[in-house]
């Protein structure tokens, strides 16, 4: 009550963009949140889940070698992972294709269900993108050294470079390196949050009469290039994904 | 009231959700469980299914494709086998055609030939009969102009012998 006069006094617009990325507690009463509290963030998770289940698991149910329209969705989306790491990381990347395709359908899953209305998106927090980027940089990695050994340090020796660069290119190399998850994640989120953030404010916008077709028009043509960025943002991270990979599988230049 | 408003004021206060570190453990948690999730479901059922799905269709398509190879292979075949034995038909046919021809020459031959000897046969006995009617004729003209040059002898009062007359009269005759 207090806050929409409150509001009302400040010329009739209630602007509160960020409200819908606030991590409370699905079903029940109070803000706490404590790590095994079932939140909204937690729900649209598992909502993420069950979507990957209805159409890999039930998509491809019945085998068809003719498939139906759910079957052919489910295939497109495994060709286009497994493709992209082929591609991209040769043969031996296909044994980590599954780690990859579990990212890539977790990403395009929330972010998708994030664009319905009232929806909540885990993509659009740093914890959840964090998580995810530091996953992909620690096996990276871990897995340079542990194929390669000390040979993974030639990733920052340019070895096609002069020889005067090559300790200045190695320090801009290794910076670049931990880079990465910081740039991984917050372009996920970043994205994903201020789609979201510019529709609210729109949507805000809409209360006032004299411009809400205005700002439904707005809203209508952010919902759109919302859609490509959801599935944009999986792809690039996918395909980020791959290329680090690859960098650990053959790491010269 | 006044409180909870406060108190919600105070939560989208900071500005970004995101930034609230009280939440990100509890976040990290269920994103974890989520993810390990995903993973079970994808690489226990999903992925080796669909792989198996795609790897099946490809099978297929390429047994099709062989398949069709084969069937063209076979239909090529047939119609090299056609084409030869339409060209063995022409030339049997055309064999009979002159073996035909040759049988029909011979047999007209001898029909022929048979034709021109029963020919020859009847202009032969014709002719035999056309001399023997000639014969004959010259006879009876022999027997006739006996009798008349009798019958002349006595009418002019002349008792000719029968000998002499058929002498004379042969002579006559020959001259």
């Amino acid at each position: 009550m207090a806050t929409e006069t409150h509001g009302a006094e400040e010329g009739g617009l209630v602007f509160h963009p960020m409200d819908q990325f606030i991590v409370k507690p699905f079903l029940g009463e109070g803000s706490d949140v404590a790590w095994y509290t079932v939140t909204n963030a937690t729900v649209w998770m598992f909502l993420a889940v069950i979507a990957t289940f209805l159409l890999l698991v039930l998509g491809s149910s019945k085998r068809s070698v003719i498939p139906s329209r759910m079957q052919s969705v489910a295939e497109l989306a495994y060709g286009f992972v497994y493709k992209m790491v082929e591609d991209i990381c040769g043969k031996e990347g296909v044994k980590y294709f599954p780690y990859i395709m579990t990212l890539f359908m977790f990403i395009v899953c929330s972010n998708f269900l994030g664009l319905l209305p009232t929806s909540f998106t885990p993509t659009s927090h740093f914890a959840v993108t964090v998580v995810l980027a530091f996953a992909v940089f620690i096996t990276v990695t871990v897995l340079g050294f542990v194929k390669n050994g000390a040979a993974f340090l030639g990733l920052f020796w340019v070895s096609s470079a002069p020889l005067a660069l090559r300790p200045v290119l190695a320090i801009i190399e290794l910076i670049s390196y931990f880079v990465r998850p910081v740039s991984h994640s917050i372009r996920l989120a970043g994205n994903v949050m201020a789609g979201h953030a510019v529709i609210k404010v729109f949507a805000g916008f809409a209360a006032l009469t004299l411009v809400s077709p205005v700002a439904i028009l707005g809203i209508t043509a952010m919902y759109g290039l919302e859609v490509l960025v959801s599935f944009i943002q999986a792809y690039v991270f996918t395909i980020l994904t791959c290329v680090y990979l690859k960098d650990a599988l053959h790491p010269s230049h | 009231m006044a409180t909870e408003t406060h108190s919600a004021e105070v939560a989208s206060a900071p500005g970004m959700p995101q930034l609230d570190f009280s939440t990100w453990g509890n976040q990290i948690f269920w994103l974890v469980l989520a993810l390990i999730a995903i993973y079970l479901i994808l690489s226990r059922v999903a992925l080796p299914r669909i792989g198996a799905v795609l790897a099946e269709r490809s099978g297929t398509i390429t047994n099709d494709l062989a398949a069709a190879e084969d069937l063209k292979a076979k239909a090529v075949e047939a119609e090299a086998a056609y084409e030869k034995a339409l060209v063995d038909a022409r030339a049997e046919a055309s064999n009979i055609v002159e073996s035909a021809k040759a049988e029909i020459k011979a047999d007209l031959d001898v029909a022929i030939a048979k034709a021109d000897a029963e020919i020859a046969a009847k202009a032969a006995e014709s002719e035999k009969a056309i001399s023997e009617i000639r014969a004959s004729a010259l006879e009876n003209v022999k027997v006739v102009a006996k009798d008349t040059a009798k019958e002349i002898v006595a009418a002019l009062g002349g008792k000719a012998d029968a000998k002499t007359i058929t002498a004379a009269v042969t002579a006559r005759m020959k001259g």
